[in-house]
């Protein structure tokens, strides 16, 4: 049994986490944040030279032809390093679902630009409150057109193209919804850059007015194709959420000792220690059951559904307690624009909403957990 | 990454799982299947009876104390190998808990300080199940604070002489030798005065006592030492050591990983699963969903964790104090598991014993559980060895390190 990284996979890590360092400190990441930039354009163009963005796109269509578990070895550094820049939107939802269901022309088009950092692309999943659900997509697709507006649309301001989830049909199953790829560039597409939780990562609103779509997948597979994609991109995003929980925690516990209050090291106090240590213990968790998701993603393993969501819960839970708690152990320095702590607290939050919300996934699990003791 | 054994793992697992498969005690795997934290019931044996002839059987056939050196007893196999046996012995594991003490932490603390001819004498017996061992540590006056012990060695001629009381020693009724820490010189300072010994628990002066638990059982005793004599020979370590032959038998604890920890969780699911309540299924119900996931991921967590762990273990790592982790969640979330399930039941929810739902089931695992919370290093010393050993946090400020033993006050108003 090795259930950890291989060496090559963690020479990559240490690789990654270096180019990083060198291109993304906290003051990198503070432009976009600041909206000087909607997304640092160079770290983007580096991570395309690296070869990170197309890791794991096959090289016939000019990706890197890794795979899976070294994506997920990248996502943990882009977590890490709170990357300002659209990856899991163009890496993990535009790039999987046209690994999954897109025609050799469309794959031929899209992802050689993905890995080559010509083209960002997004899921225009959402249309307002709500979560994951065939019901919850209005926006219609007919006759080669959609209509309707999604929102929110992660990087939707930014991105090229976008893979949109439509309605084609009103029998009020899963087979109502088909998948499109849409030119955002093209007429007959309104984008809207919304204010959100977390400046480093954009939000929109896009309207569609008779814009052009082809399909993505066969018509009525869209809801299967999107649940698939949904899962690979937990995982992955679960790896982003580990990377910034140990950020957080390793700044909380530098901050502790470094910081003199009543004589002592802050960290010298139970009270404090023992936050600490909780921090530990959700981010070992995370990271222990990432570690399976990453297993049954790259086997794309039959368990792939249940890890997949106890991957999101967990990370999910881990990164937001690490976030919030850093700014704890800060006190009120940590309540400052000037301190990096917010930036995580607020990377942290919004990721938790980004794939559906923590109970959404929580139910998932229980059906999924279900159906396997079913079979 | 995988799952999958080394070529030497099959052939071990394989060879494993068909003398495990051809003579494991079957007539009890359904209810040490059925058995949860606080509520172990064969219903036609013994228990002590049945642990001690299934370690003599594993015993005559070479797989007792699988990490031991085959000279004392044991099978000399590898750290990755143990752990494949526990998973291939699976319920039957059950059996081995009256002797995790004597084999995880005296027999490796006599590996390492007795004298040859007393290893050749006391392993084998103790690796076969003949001999039953306790470890004789913590104190009313030491408990987190072990190192704060009173009991007294004394040295009268060739022999010591001890008295004194220790507590929370599980299995010292049906003990027959014991480790035991005791305060050999007061007049310096708390962790330098200490020595370590084993003795016969049959001899002179020994009483043991045991505990009425607050969940009503009692699996621990209280033993109290009146002039007992302990000849030199059968001291551990050097006179004034003793704290650091402890962290041995301690660090041996720790490094026995790999056996699954109790959550309750797959006894809360499974409940779930088929409960009814007043608005339908269990598991249909949205607070009950979300609960159910939380632990889910804390349960899966700790096996993965484990995994990794274990993998550590395969490439020739050895454990660190990362493992704490497994107690300080399993502990508290089976407390909470167990107070959800009653909670599920209403006012029946009350009733206990044989007569409750499931036999009792939940009910016994609350009223056991706060002991997992407090035994074998609390929540709170568990932090701390996450803080300081992990993450490199400051160690407590300690007002007693310097401080004779002698002159540490005794009480706190």
């Amino acid at each position: 049994m090795n259930f950890d990284f291989s060496d090559d996979q963690k020479q990559l890590r240490d690789q990654a986490r270096k180019f990083l360092a060198e291109k993304c400190s906290p003051k990198a990441v503070r432009v976009v944040l600041d909206g000087k930039a909607p997304y640092d354009k160079e770290l983007w163009k580096g991570l395309a030279e690296m070869g990170f963005l197309g890791v794991a796109i096959p090289e016939d269509f000019g990706g890197a032809g890794a795979g899976h578990l070294e994506l997920c070895v990248i996502a943990e550094e882009m977590g890490r390093a709170n990357a300002p820049v659209p990856f899991s939107s163009t890496v993990y939802l535009a790039a999987e679902a046209l690994l999954i269901a897109g025609s050799d022309a469309q794959k031929k088009k899209w992802l050689p630009a993905i890995s080559s950092g010509d083209a960002i692309g997004t899921l225009a999943l959402f249309e307002g409150k709500g979560n994951p659900a065939p019901k919850n997509v209005k926006l219609t697709a007919a006759n080669g057109v959609l209509n309707g507006v999604k929102k929110p649309v992660a990087d939707g301001a930014i991105a090229d193209f976008a893979v949109v989830a439509a309605r084609t049909g009103s029998s009020g199953r899963d087979g109502d919804i088909s998948l499109f790829l849409v030119d955002l560039k093209a007429a007959g597409v309104e984008v809207k850059s919304l204010t959100n939780l977390d400046p480093t990562r954009g939000q929109a609103e896009i309207i569609f007015k008779d814009a052009k779509a082809e399909p993505l997948g066969a018509g009525g597979d869209g809801w299967s194709i999107l649940t698939q994609v949904l899962d690979r991109a937990a995982v992955l995003c679960a790896f982003e959420q580990v990377g910034g929980s140990d950020r957080a925690l390793e700044m909380g516990r530098d901050y502790a000792l470094d910081r003199i209050a009543f004589g002592r090291q802050i960290g010298s106090f139970q009270a404090v220690k023992h936050m600490l240590a909780d921090m530990y213990v959700s981010a070992t968790l995370a990271r222990s059951n990432s570690y399976y998701g990453a297993w049954a993603l790259s086997t794309n393993a039959s368990e792939l559904p249940e890890a997949a969501a106890a991957a999101r819960i967990s990370a999910t839970q881990a990164f937001q307690h690490c976030a919030k708690n850093n700014i704890q152990v800060h006190g009120g320095m940590g309540f400052t624009w000037e301190f990096d702590c917010h930036m995580y607290y607020r990377r942290a939050n919004a990721m938790a909403l980004g794939l559906g919300s923590l109970s959404y996934w929580e139910d998932q699990l229980i059906d999924r957990m279900r159906k396997k003791n079913a079979a | 990454m995988n799952f999958d054994d080394t070529p030497q793992e099959a052939e071990f697992r394989s060879l494993a799982r068909a003398w495990i498969g051809a003579n494991a005690p079957k007539e009890y795997e359904e209810d040490l299947r059925k058995s949860s934290l606080g509520r172990t019931v064969l219903k036609n044996g013994n228990i002590l009876e049945v642990a001690k002839a299934w370690q003599r059987k594993k015993a005559d056939a070479g797989w007792a104390c699988l990490h031991w050196p085959k000279e004392y007893g044991g099978r000399g196999s590898s750290p990755i190998e143990r752990v494949i046996w526990q998973q291939e012995e699976g319920p039957f594991g059950q059996l081995s808990r009256m002797f995790i003490i004597g084999h995880g932490m005296c027999g490796p603390t006599m590996m390492a300080f007795a004298r040859e001819e007393h290893k050749r004498t006391y392993l084998p017996p103790l690796a076969s199940g003949e001999k039953v061992w306790c470890q004789l540590f913590s104190e009313p006056a030491g408990g987190s604070d072990v190192a704060g012990l009173r009991t007294r060695a004394e040295k009268d001629g060739d022999d010591w002489v001890i008295n004194g009381q220790k507590i929370w020693t599980s299995g010292a009724h049906y003990s027959d030798y014991g480790i035991l820490l005791t305060r050999t010189d007061p007049t310096v300072p708390k962790h330098k005065g200490l020595t370590m010994f084993f003795l016969d628990m049959k001899s002179p002066g020994v009483e043991v006592r045991p505990i009425k638990q607050a969940s009503g059982a009692s699996d621990f005793n209280e033993v109290y030492f009146t002039n007992v004599r302990i000849p030199d020979h059968q001291r551990l370590g050097e006179v004034g050591d003793g704290w650091n032959v402890s962290l041995t038998t301690l660090m041996n604890e720790r490094s026995a990983i790999g056996a699954a920890v109790s959550t309750g969780f797959p006894e809360l699911f499974e409940y779930c699963s088929s409960l009814m309540l007043d608005d339908g299924p269990a598991i249909e119900d949205r607070a009950v969903r979300s609960k159910l996931a939380n632990w889910a991921v804390k349960a899966s967590g700790l096996k993965y964790t484990s995994m990794r762990a274990i993998s550590a273990l395969s490439k020739g790592e050895r454990p660190g104090p990362e493992n704490s982790i497994g107690k300080l969640v399993a502990g508290s979330m089976i407390q909470d598991v167990a107070t959800y399930a009653l909670d599920l039941q209403g006012a029946s929810g009350v009733v206990s014993g044989e007569d409750a739902e499931l036999a009792g089931r939940f009910q016994a695992m609350l009223l056991r559980a706060p002991g997992t919370r407090v035994e074998g290093g609390t929540d709170e010393i568990m932090r701390n060895i996450i803080a300081e050993r992990v993450l490199g946090l400051p160690g407590d400020i300690r007002v007693d390190k310097d401080v004779p033993f002698n002159k540490i006050p005794t009480k706190g108003r």
